[in-house]
């Protein structure tokens, strides 16, 4: 399978995540509240998982052959949210409920009121245990479904993360494939040359030596090359007996001019002329900031 | 005038999950490296596909646990309480509790008798824990009988469930005619002076506490709670109705525990005086169980005692006893 850029159908899976993107930033502006950095970084990497490389049922979530997913950096919902609304799991529109009452868009992802949650998440490194038991689960009941975990860099800080990938590699996992969004940025971190500059989560080439040294097949990836992105998801389904865990290189608040690489849109409310520009630099200038999510 | 001995909570829980997965393929064993201690080593040698060994790492075992019932299996975590429900209590909260799934956590080594491991492993408030988390059944068993329905309930429940099991051979309560029923309470002894109202291995001591105080001419109700939530409401109200005063005994902390439940219950449904037996906001430490039971008034003598000084102290301030 080829999948170069010129390919019409990475070109869909850009376009798909560019509307996870917008999908992003109208539920924030909607909720007033909300995640913005870390669920742009993310986007490219769930729109090649949803629309292209996970087996999945949208009007039958809980398919039991089913690849699974779980956003182990639960702070990064509203991304999920959107790749799964514009999947057909639920109406594009719900994603304006985001973070309201009684919504079924929580802050965090609960798998007890969203079709389509394979775990629910948001306390930090929990997603991964629950991952192995997924994959370990899918083992052996005779499935052949994977499971894809999605962390982000500076979650890797939790002793948990390394308490789980102690373990994956001693099962022989290799239906297990956890992704690091590593867009370099936590919410505060550590103070680098100035007020304004962060030291990253993880050094340089840290994340990749320590999940080889843990015993995972370790891939690496730019993360927002669409090309790029599909192909290490699809290597990385072809198992040789161990985990595999992606080191996305991605850039927090990526596809909005003024929130790339600064850790301050963590979260953040924007202002209307913010919302203007972010719209404008997905592409959908001119919309008001109520309209239909993309 | 004492109750006999019964098998140890601990084989009790290996056999039976064992034997349960005999008929039950989705029952799966999760150890963090104790299982010759909690006996889920029974198990790995009767089923070693079902068995994990997770590791001396339970926040991750708390975790998978989670993912595998997603997947349709049921899995009994294994460990000391220690580890089982403090340790990973925020994997419990998020991953479990909240999410409902059908996961069952068995704390091995629970109460005084931790093999004389001290403060660190010896848990004084599981009990409160586990029963102030919303979502979260929780039960302690009197005995050898109760222990093994109350594991064959949970396997066949389909939910969270927190099971206190303990590590040295304890008193026998109930004959082969019990039936266990998960959030009933239940009448082990007939008396009109003071209830007792106790849980998990220590009513059998509290029984025999009665036995005590009757020699002396006080005769004691006594009511068992197996299941600390949900919580049996109406025979609390019942045991506080009979004799109008009531004494609580737990293995472990008094609060937040049975003596936190019975007392937050009956002041708003039956305000009675309340006395509560058990650890006094402190911790335990290393010695014998019968010098633990000794030090923290829990065996059936100082039981036997505080009751009687109790009711001894509430007569001469003036309170009308309820037999009159």
């Amino acid at each position: 399978m080829t999948t170069t850029a010129q390919d019409p159908e990475i070109r869909q899976l850009e376009e798909a995540a560019r509307r996870i993107r917008v999908g992003i930033i109208r539920s924030v502006n909607q909720a007033k509240a909300g995640h913005l950095g870390g669920p742009l970084s993310a986007a490219d990497v769930l729109a090649a998982l949803y629309f292209r490389v996970m087996r999945i049922r949208p009007d039958e979530p809980d398919w039991p052959d089913r690849d699974r997913f779980v956003l182990s950096k639960g702070h990064s919902s509203i991304g999920l949210y959107a790749a799964l609304a514009l999947r057909g799991y639920f109406p594009v529109e719900e994603l304006l409920t985001f973070d309201s009452l009684g919504s079924r868009l929580q802050g965090h992802p609960d798998m007890t009121r969203l079709p389509g949650i394979d775990m629910s998440t948001g306390s930090l490194g929990m997603g991964i245990s629950a991952g192995i038991g997924i994959a370990l689960g899918c083992r052996l009941g005779g499935r052949d479904a994977r499971t894809f975990v999605m962390l982000g860099d500076g979650e890797c800080q939790e002793g948990e993360v390394w308490e789980a990938a102690f373990l994956a590699p001693r099962y022989g996992l290799d239906n297990l494939v956890v992704i690091v969004d590593h867009n370099k940025l936590q919410q505060y971190g550590w103070q680098g040359s100035g007020p304004d500059d962060r030291l990253p989560p993880a050094w340089p080439g840290e994340l990749v030596a320590k999940w080889s040294a843990f015993g995972w097949r370790v891939l690496e990836v730019d993360g927002h090359d669409m090309a790029a992105v599909v192909r290490v998801l699809e290597a990385a389904t072809v198992g040789d007996g161990r985990p595999v865990a992606i080191i996305a290189n991605t850039i927090k608040g990526r596809g909005v001019s003024f929130m790339e690489g600064r850790y301050q849109w963590h979260t953040r409310v924007l202002t209307e002329d913010e919302f203007a520009t972010a719209m404008a630099d997905l592409g959908e200038a001119g919309t008001n900031p109520t309209g239909g999510a993309a | 005038m004492t109750l006999p001995m019964g098998r140890a909570l601990r084989d009790v829980f290996g056999l039976t999950v064992t034997e349960l997965a005999g008929h039950d393929p989705r029952i799966v064993m999760l150890d963090a490296d104790t299982g010759s201690s909690t006996k889920a080593d029974i198990f790995a040698k009767a089923y070693p596909d079902r068995f994990f060994q997770m590791g001396i790492a339970e926040q991750n075992m708390l975790g998978v646990a989670a993912g595998l019932a997603t997947t349709g299996f049921v899995p009994f975590v294994s460990t000391f309480v220690a580890f089982a429900v403090v340790r990973p209590l925020d994997q419990i909260r998020v991953l479990i509790a909240q999410t409902g799934l059908n996961v069952k956590i068995c704390g091995g080594y629970a109460g005084l008798f931790t093999g004389v491991t001290g403060k660190t492993h010896l848990i004084v408030d599981d009990l409160s824990i586990m029963r102030a988390m919303p979502g979260m059944i929780t039960v302690a068993p009197g005995d050898d009988v109760e222990a093994e329905q109350v594991l064959r309930w949970a396997a066949s429940y389909n939910g969270p469930v927190y099971v206190r099991l303990v590590r040295d051979a304890t008193q026998r309560l109930f004959d082969g005619k019990y039936e266990f029923a998960p959030g009933r309470a239940v009448v082990v002894r007939d008396g009109g002076d003071v209830s007792l109202v106790s849980t998990g291995t220590q009513t059998p001591r509290v029984v025999d506490a009665a036995d005590l105080l009757a020699a002396r001419g006080i005769e004691a109700h006594v009511l068992h709670v197996p299941t600390l939530k949900p919580l049996d409401v109406p025979a609390i109200v019942a045991a506080a109705d009979r004799t109008g005063v009531v004494v609580t005994v737990e293995e472990g902390t008094v609060i937040g525990g049975l003596g936190g439940a019975v007392s937050e219950t009956l002041s708003e449904q039956r305000p009675t005086l309340v006395k509560r037996i058990g650890l006094q906001d402190v911790y335990g430490e290393s010695a014998s169980n019968s010098e633990l039971l000794e030090l923290y008034g829990l065996s059936a003598a100082r039981v036997a005692d505080q009751v009687q000084t109790f009711l001894e102290a509430r007569t001469s301030a003036g309170h009308a006893s309820h037999a009159e």
